[in-house]
Order: C-alpha cells, then sequence, then structure tokens
C-alpha cells in the first residue's frame, strides 16, 4: 500500500480524536468494519472518498452521533460513549451534514443554541454567553445578519451561520460533515477559509468531510481516503492524491498536476476508469 | 431586541418582554373571567355579594360560590392549563402543530377505561351518586389515560423515538380506541351510555373540591418540572444530530417530557373528562400572540386556562338553564379563532 503514513501513536499525547477497531453501521447493515483512525491536535484532517464509502458514517461516529457496533472512540484517551455528552459538547463541536433548523429561527437564535452546553436553568444567558455569540458571528462575518430569519439567508450565510453556532459552543475540536454541500464554488471557498482560519488563528483541530478533492487537497494538513468502508491512504495531499490512487478509490482516470495557484495536488480528470 | 438579559449575581436568563406581558394580560383576563363566573348563574350575585360570600361562612351566596361555582371554576381553570401545556410539550417535541395530547392516546384511552367501567357496572351502583361517579371514574380515566399513552409509546418506540411515527402511531391507536369505545357504547344499557356521553364531551358540570385538590396538585409537582425543561425542549426542535451534538442526552429528554405531557393529560381527563381543542388551539393561540418559535410553555397554560374558564361561562348560561358541557363550547369557540390567526399569519 501506497503512501500510508504510518498511523499516529495511539499513546501519543497529541492525537485528540481516536477511532479504534470501530464496526459502524445501521442494523444489520455494516459499513465500517475494524477501522482505525487517528486525529492529531492542531490539524486539518480531511476524509475522502467515493460516495457510500463510509466517511460521513465514520464522522458521526467521530463525534459520537453514531454509536458503534464493535471497538471504541476515544476522545484525549477516554471512550467517547462512557463520558457525560454535555462535557464532550464543550470539547466537540460537530455540524451534521444537512442540518435542519426549525422554522422562523433567527442567525442570532440559532448561534446562541450553541451555548447550551455551558448552560443550567439558572444560568441561561451569562455575559460569557453572550460574549461567545457575539464574538462566533463576528468571525463568521454575520454580525450585521444577527436579527434576520435563516431561511432568508443564501447558502454560504446559512452555512456560516451554522459554523458560528458549532463556534459558539467555544469548542477546539470541530467536525464538519460536508459543510460545503449544495453551494457555489465562491461560498465554498469562503467556507474552508474560515475554517482555514479557525485552524491558523484559533489554533483549532478540525476533522472535515469534502467532496471536491481540489478544495480537500488545498485546506487539509492530511487527507484520508477511504473505500468501501475502509482506510486506503493517509497522509500529506501530495502523498495521498496520486493518479493510481484515484484509480483505486475513485476509479477514475485522471492527471494529477501541481495546482498553479497552492501548489498541492490539482485533479484534472480524463474519464472514468476503462476495465481491460 | 425581542429579548432582554437578566442577570443577578451568577443567575442569569433571557427575558422577552412580549412574552411576559401576554402571560400577564391573560392572567388579568383569567381573573375577570374568574370574577364573571362568580358572579353569574341561576342566582345572579353582585361582586360584594361575592366578596362576602367568598370569605364569610354566614353569607347567604356562601354556599353558591364555595361549593358549587368556585370549585368548578378552578377546576376549569387547572384542568384547561393542564391539557395546554401537555399540548404544548407535545407540539414541541412533535414539531407538529396539530399534535395533541389525544395523539399520545390519553384521551382516547381514558374515554375506553370510563365507558367500559359504566357500562359494566351501570346497573349495579345504580344513580350517578354512586362511589363510582366521583372517585371511580377520575381512577378509571387515569388509568385508561396512562394504558392508552404506554400502548402508543411501545408501538412508536424503535431505537428510540422519532417526532413524526409518534404522530402515525398515535393517530391509528386513537381510530382503535374511539371504535371501541363506540362499540362499548352499542352494547351499554341507554341509561349508562347517555350518562358516560356527557362525560366524553368532557363536561364541568358538577365538579367540586375533591376535583380542585387533586389537579391542583398534580399541576403543583408538574408545571415546575415541565418548565425546568423548557431548554431541553429548545434543543428538542432542531434535528436529531444536532440536538445530540449540543450534548442533550435525546432519548431520556424527549421520555421526560412526553411523560410529563401524558401525566398533565392524565390528570386533566380524570377531573373534567375529554375536553376538546383546548390541548391542541392554546398552544397555537399563545404561539401566535407570544411570536416565539414554539409553543410557550407558561403562556399556553394561561391561554388554556382562559379559554376553558370562558368556555364554560358559555357553557353554563348560553342556554340557561340547560347547561351544554363545556367540551362542546371549547370546540365551536377555539376553532374559528385558531382558524382565523392561522389565516392571519399567512398574510
Amino acid at each position: 500500500m501506497r503512501a500510508q503514513a504510518a498511523e499516529p501513536d495511539p499513546q501519543a499525547a497529541n492525537v485528540r480524536l481516536r477511532a479504534a477497531g470501530v464496526k459502524l453501521g445501521y442494523g444489520e447493515r455494516v459499513i465500517v468494519d475494524g477501522l482505525d483512525l487517528g486525529v492529531e491536535a492542531g490539524t486539518v484532517t480531511t476524509i475522502i472518498g467515493p460516495n457510500g464509502c463510509g466517511k460521513s458514517t465514520l464522522l458521526r461516529a467521530l463525534g459520537r452521533l453514531l454509536k458503534p457496533q464493535g471497538g471504541e472512540v476515544l476522545l484525549d484517551g477516554k471512550r467517547i460513549d462512557r463520558l457525560p455528552t454535555r462535557e464532550v459538547a464543550k470539547v466537540l463541536g460537530v455540524l451534521p451534514q444537512a442540518p435542519s433548523a426549525p422554522e422562523g429561527l433567527t442567525v442570532a437564535d440559532l448561534v446562541a443554541r450553541g451555548r447550551h452546553p455551558h448552560q443550567t436553568w439558572y444560568r441561561q444567558w451569562s455575559s460569557d454567553d453572550e460574549g461567545a455569540v457575539a464574538a462566533a458571528l463576528d468571525m463568521t462575518g454575520l454580525a450585521d445578519l444577527a436579527e434576520r430569519p435563516l431561511e432568508e439567508l443564501s447558502g454560504g450565510q446559512r452555512q456560516r451561520a451554522w459554523i458560528s453556532m458549532a463556534l459558539a459552543q467555544g469548542t477546539d475540536l470541530l467536525l464538519l460533515d460536508e459543510p460545503t454541500t449544495f453551494l457555489d464554488l465562491a461560498h465554498q471557498v469562503e467556507v474552508l477559509e474560515l475554517v482555514r482560519h479557525l485552524h491558523q488563528e484559533g489554533g483549532r483541530t478540525v476533522v472535515m468531510v469534502l467532496h471536491d478533492l481540489n478544495l480537500a487537497a488545498r485546506y487539509a494538513d492530511r487527507l484520508v481516503a477511504m473505500r468501501a468502508g475502509r482506510v486506503i491512504a493517509s497522509g500529506a495531499p501530495h502523498e495521498v492524491l496520486t493518479e493510481d490512487l484515484l484509480r483505486e478509490v475513485f476509479e477514475l482516470d485522471a492527471k494529477v498536476i501541481a495546482d498553479p495557484v497552492a501548489g498541492t495536488p490539482l485533479v484534472v480528470p480524463i474519464g472514468p476508469l476503462t476495465r481491460t | 431586541m425581542t429579548t432582554l438579559p437578566l442577570r443577578v449575581g451568577g443567575l442569569s436568563w433571557r427575558v422577552r418582554p412580549r412574552g411576559v406581558a401576554v402571560t400577564l394580560t391573560g392572567l388579568v383576563l383569567l381573573a375577570l373571567l374568574m370574577a364573571l363566573n362568580m358572579r353569574i348563574g341561576d342566582i345572579e350575585l353582585t361582586l360584594p355579594e361575592v366578596v362576602a360570600g367568598t370569605f364569610d361562612p354566614g353569607s347567604a351566596a356562601h354556599f353558591v360560590i364555595m361549593e358549587l361555582r368556585l370549585p368548578r371554576a378552578l377546576t376549569g381553570a387547572l384542568v384547561g392549563a393542564a391539557l395546554a401545556l401537555s399540548g404544548a410539550i407535545i407540539q414541541s417535541i412533535a414539531r407538529n402543530p396539530l399534535a395533541s395530547p389525544e395523539i399520545l392516546g390519553v384521551t382516547t384511552g381514558a374515554s375506553v377505561t370510563v365507558v367500559a367501567g359504566v357500562v359494566a357496572s351501570g346497573s349495579a351502583y345504580g344513580g350517578a351518586s354512586g362511589l363510582l361517579s366521583t372517585l371511580g371514574i377520575p381512577a378509571l380515566a387515569l388509568l385508561g389515560g396512562l394504558l392508552g399513552a404506554t400502548v402508543v409509546y411501545a408501538l412508536a418506540w424503535r431505537r428510540g423515538l422519532d417526532g413524526y411515527r409518534l404522530v402515525l402511531v398515535g393517530i391509528g391507536v386513537a381510530a382503535v380506541f374511539t371504535n371501541l369505545k363506540f362499540w362499548l357504547l352499542t352494547v351499554g344499557d341507554v341509561n349508562d351510555t347517555s350518562r358516560a356521553m356527557v362525560w366524553i364531551s368532557g363536561s364541568l358540570n358538577g365538579r367540586g373540591w375533591e376535583h380542585v385538590t387533586p389537579t391542583a396538585l398534580a399541576l403543583a409537582v408538574l408545571v415546575p418540572l415541565t418548565l425546568l425543561g423548557t431548554r431541553s425542549l429548545d434543543a428538542l426542535r432542531f434535528g436529531d444530530d444536532t440536538v445530540t451534538a449540543l450534548g442533550v442526552r435525546m432519548n431520556p429528554a424527549r421520555a421526560l417530557m412526553i411523560l410529563a405531557a401524558v401525566l398533565l393529560a392524565a390528570v386533566a381527563t380524570a377531573s373534567a373528562g375529554p375536553i376538546a381543542f383546548v390541548a391542541l388551539a392554546a398552544p397555537q393561540i399563545a404561539l401566535r400572540l407570544d411570536r416565539s418559535g414554539r409553543p410557550p410553555l407558561l403562556c399556553s397554560a394561561v391561554v388554556g386556562g382562559v379559554l376553558t374558564t370562558g368556555a364554560d361561562l358559555i357553557a353554563r348560561t348560553a342556554f340557561s338553564p340547560l347547561e351544554l358541557p363545556v367540551g362542546i363550547v371549547t370546540a365551536v369557540l377555539g376553532a374559528p379563532y385558531l382558524i382565523h390567526l392561522i389565516w392571519r399569519s399567512r398574510k
């Protein structure tokens, strides 16, 4: 197997989140079986792979939205399913794929909801809450739209609002499941620039699932390529995103050249793999 | 600004001035309706007579106020509040404005057991003054309500609770219970079934302190518990993954709130029968007056009390000396107002 960078040492102190031999699925349908993955502190890890390969399933398990049928997920070395979910929510923020909000909710209301794990019935709106919400709105450039209902926003703005909510949660670990779905290219870049900013300025650890390989290569420190529930390759983008890997993982004939802007690998498709 | 921060030391809340104003207005309206209920009836009383009747055991109006009108009006207000609160919880959790305790099998389950009890033991205990009419029927209704809810809950549970699944199962179970009730009515003795019919319509006729006290006690426990769950209810309106991501233990939170809703509706039904429409309409009316995102709990309860008390005033007096069951008036009164609100909010 090429480009299989050594899996980070499980004992290493800088592994924040780790899947250890996880078996994942829905009922009888097993999607991922015996997968290992470690996420190091302060990195942006992007999971890529064809539709149905289990990348979103893996992300949901890492974010304790899906309970593994086997194996375990460790957050800072402790089993995530044994930690109080509220304590996990103070450390780990998850933005699910295509999240749904109640009708009529304003941006400010949505972002304020991110403070939930920090609140109790007698402390529902502290100045910390107010400050965190204002900061999250500022960071995503939504302060002017705060009182607007969510459904009046453009797709890119709405996605930024959801990211704001995760930011207001104040976690240094962020899991984003296809944060750029349904967005045009300009808005995809906008969202990913925000992610880069969060990582570089805020030192956050980010794990995301992306479909666009070129953007994935540009914005990730580490790419994880999955196929049929297994990790095929993992490492720096230029190590992972090779013509051989595209054939093996995506059944795609492609040329990989250097991105003239960022220097990262750029995939130029030729066509579907011709079977001989 | 639609909310104001309220901070005292380490404590903090967000207050919606509009919500507070609507709730307080509702309470004033409720007080006025209660006062009217004390005055109007077969014997018209002036306000001083009402005050004297309430506080002076020797006054002429004492019996009318303290034994007839006050317990009845209090039962109505409490039952209306309980039903509305129950409806507000269920509508929030099901994310569906048409959900109500009926969906949870509470009211229909209670109807079946009460009709079955009346039909089975009708001739044995004779007139309406028997033990069954005071203690027996509320106990039967409570039992039936909890049984009905258990059936719905058990059928709707599949590795968790889904709002839509709950509503669909609930509608199916309600249909079965309703037909079971009709079948029991057809096989029963005519005298028994006509008595059962009054109960099924939801009536406050002849309600005394023995109905006020248990309902008030149940509300004293359940209302604060429910208000503590307000934050969970706000979070539960989001998609399941978001709820979990926010650190809410989704299934326990949902189950606890549904349990509270079931108990509220069961207690209310035990006291006054399945009064129609209050649980459905009051939260939606409150929502539109209050203009918050989901049915507001406290405000819904107040609206439910106002609706039921007002309806009972009409039920008692409009066709005097004939009395209507209050449930018929709530339906006739609540439905057009709800339609009006929905129609107006669409524009």
